[in-house]
């Protein structure tokens, strides 16, 4: 694959962290191939929320994933603005417990440095009439949304513009080891020709989210991410301009969504062992709809235009779901299980993606010897349709 | 949803590179209810892993799942089984028409990003020119600041797929940037634009099919879009036939 002497980077994964680090790494002169089993943004990353969050949903519980998102939401408006709707966010408390929150919320937030206003409830109604009206108390906040698969793809076609390959619809089936051990490559599968494919890179990183554990596997080494899918619920109807959000701690459909002419509603929090197809069921749909409803009442007037499940990439720990930290974390393998040539990014949420790919590409920089400073923090990413016009490879 | 479970034959037209195409049938228990693409990712998740398909979003704001569901151009994720079949019926799925298959359910379309992306098609737009031609633009007045939003067109290909003049010609400029030139486009103001739609592969090559807006899974109604394109650039025409440039004037 390598025709060149500059080093060559293999990415497992073509979702949001995939996309960046393919960005970030050719930017900074290497040579990279992209394998991907499905299309771009096929996993978790197409199926987010599209929340662009201030990091206001964390600013109480998880201040450390607060203060990466509110510094990466005005990176990405900076550099990603053709993918994002830009309407700004709303928490409102509608009992005592909310507006018991209300405290700890804006110690919460002022901490991390996130822009609050307190609004009036009349003048939010006025704003957004199919609101809940018995409104006690509102904030803004600049949360966003943007288009899942256009973010990911500006990231793609930007690094394909610098030089970087993608192979889609390739699935890793095992990871080539060298005489000493060492990762130097993987073996692949061409789903689109049905033959197998070997490619050979000076390191190899495993960007595959929520499946980072079976890759991982492969090279006979453990990540404790831990999966751990929601369900979003998508109305007909585009009912508010901001995002809703219910002052609260991070519950289960707290957050209505406006999307192109839709709403959005999402969404839920458990763990499962098997990521590839994760059901979405009755009862949890009803329960979104309860739960949009309470928040926006005329999603009663909308029809239901789709339904749909992600799963997060955590961070394991002791603690289970909600409790389990929205940051990211990338591993040497060399430093952890003595494996030379590959590393993993998992972790994070889509808004941080940038972020991790920065921290990712430092890290093959200093395993490669390679000296180069990140630039994608200012340099605006080209067009997402870029991406197919340079050929599917 | 609901508990009833339906007996369903997916017969999906598989296709590697460059050899013969074949259809394939797959019996699934499925829940009427269910969207069709979820069907299509159990298939590939439980009964065969070699099927190729495009997904990102699952609720259609990404256009990445079009495909042809019983002879016609569905949006899967949020086409429901319950809408193209019946219990112990069959559906068919194919891959869009008029663009190349890569394999199975995958097509290639880089002459269609290229067209919108050449007359600069508009990603995000403020909230009141987002919406249809005519369209009622009640949104509440706001004081400060205004909003936006993603448009309509979320770029799927079904319009190309499902328009006869697209599939006789393929220099077609076709429905999609037609109507992203009406929309991105007042008459007179970016003549690049409109030299590509007045042109015999712009508006004046549709035939009024109109099957693009009956398939379009997200309100663009490009037909209409195109016809009031037709229109300002008579209108246009006209006019100039009536108000010569001075420099015509000068060089007579």
């Amino acid at each position: 694959m390598s025709l060149t002497n500059k080093p060559h980077v293999i990415i497992i994964g073509a979702g949001f962290t995939g996309c960046a680090t393919a960005h970030d790494l050719a930017l900074r002169g290497f040579d990279i191939t992209v394998v991907e089993r499905g299309e771009i943004a096929s996993g978790t990353s197409g199926r987010t929320h599209g929340l662009l969050h201030s990091g206001a949903r964390y600013c109480v519980n998880d201040p450390e994933a607060a203060l990466e998102c509110i510094e990466e939401n005005a990176t990405l408006r900076k550099i990603a603005r053709p993918c994002i709707e830009f309407n700004g966010g709303i928490f409102i408390a509608l009992d005592e417990s909310d507006l018991a929150y209300a405290d700890s919320f804006i110690e919460g937030i002022n901490s991390c440095h996130i822009q609050v206003n307190e609004l009036k409830p009349a003048h939010v109604l006025a704003q957004e009439p199919n609101l809940n009206p018995h409104i006690l108390a509102a904030y803004a906040v600049p949360d966003g949304a943007f288009d899942p698969l256009r973010l990911a793809l500006a990231f793609a076609a930007t690094s394909k513009e610098n030089g970087a390959h993608f192979l889609l619809h390739h699935e890793v089936q095992e990871l080539m080891v060298d005489g000493q051990g060492n990762i130097c490559g993987v073996k692949t599968w061409d789903r689109h020709a049905d033959r197998k494919i070997d490619i050979k890179g000076d390191m190899v990183v495993n960007a595959t989210g929520a499946w980072a554990g079976q890759i991982a596997g492969l090279a006979g080494v453990r990540v404790p991410v831990i999966p751990t899918p929601g369900v979003m619920v998508a109305y007909n109807q585009r009912l508010v301009q901001h995002v809703i959000n219910r002052l609260n701690v991070p519950g289960d459909g707290d957050i209505v969504l406006p999307q192109r002419r839709m709403s959005v509603i999402g969404t839920t929090s458990f763990t499962v062992e098997d990521v590839d197809y994760i059901p979405v069921t009755d009862e949890q749909i009803r329960l979104m709809y309860e739960r949009a409803c309470a928040l926006v009442p005329a999603i009663r007037q909308a029809h239901q235009r789709g339904a749909y499940m992600s799963a997060r990439p955590l961070i394991g720990s002791s603690v289970q779901g909600r409790s389990l930290s929205r940051t990211f974390k990338c591993y040497d393998h060399q430093e952890s299980d003595g494996v030379t040539g590959f590393v993993t990014i998992t972790g994070g949420k889509a808004t941080t993606c940038r972020a991790m790919a920065e921290k990712t590409a430092d890290l093959v920089c200093r395993k490669l010897g390679i000296l180069a400073e990140c630039r994608t923090k200012e340099m605006e990413l080209t067009s997402y349709r870029k991406f197919y016009l340079y050929g599917y490879s | 949803m609901s508990s009833i479970r339906w007996k369903v034959t997916f017969i999906i037209t598989r296709q590697r590179s460059k050899s013969k195409c074949y259809q394939q049938p797959f019996l699934l228990e499925v829940d009427p209810d269910e969207y069709i693409l979820d069907c299509i990712e159990r298939i590939w998740a439980f009964h065969d892993r070699s099927l190729t398909f495009r997904h990102a979003c699952h609720h259609s704001t990404c256009g990445a799942c079009g495909m042809r569901v019983n002879g016609v151009e569905k949006l899967t994720c949020i086409t429901a089984i319950r809408s193209v079949t019946q219990d112990g019926g069959t559906v068919h799925i194919e891959p869009l028409r008029n663009f190349p298959v890569l394999s199975d359910l995958v097509v290639d379309m880089s002459t269609f990003f290229l067209r919108l992306e050449q007359v600069n098609a508009a990603t995000v737009l403020p909230l009141q020119e987002a919406c249809l031609p005519g369209e009622i633009k009640d949104q509440p007045v706001i004081e400060s600041g205004q909003y936006e939003r993603l448009v309509d067109c979320i770029e799927c290909g079904l319009c190309i797929s499902a328009c006869p003049t697209a599939l006789t010609s393929s220099s077609y400029q076709g429905p999609a940037t037609l109507a992203a030139i009406q929309q991105g486009c007042q008459p007179g103001n970016q003549p690049f634009q409109i030299l590509l739609a007045d042109h015999e592969d712009g508006v004046w090559r549709c035939h009024s099919a109109y099957e693009c807006s009956a398939v379009c899974p997200s309100n663009v109604d490009p037909a209409a879009r195109i016809m009031n394109l037709r229109r300002r650039i008579l209108t246009q025409h006209i006019r100039s036939l009536f108000s010569r440039q001075p420099e015509e004037a000068k060089n007579e």
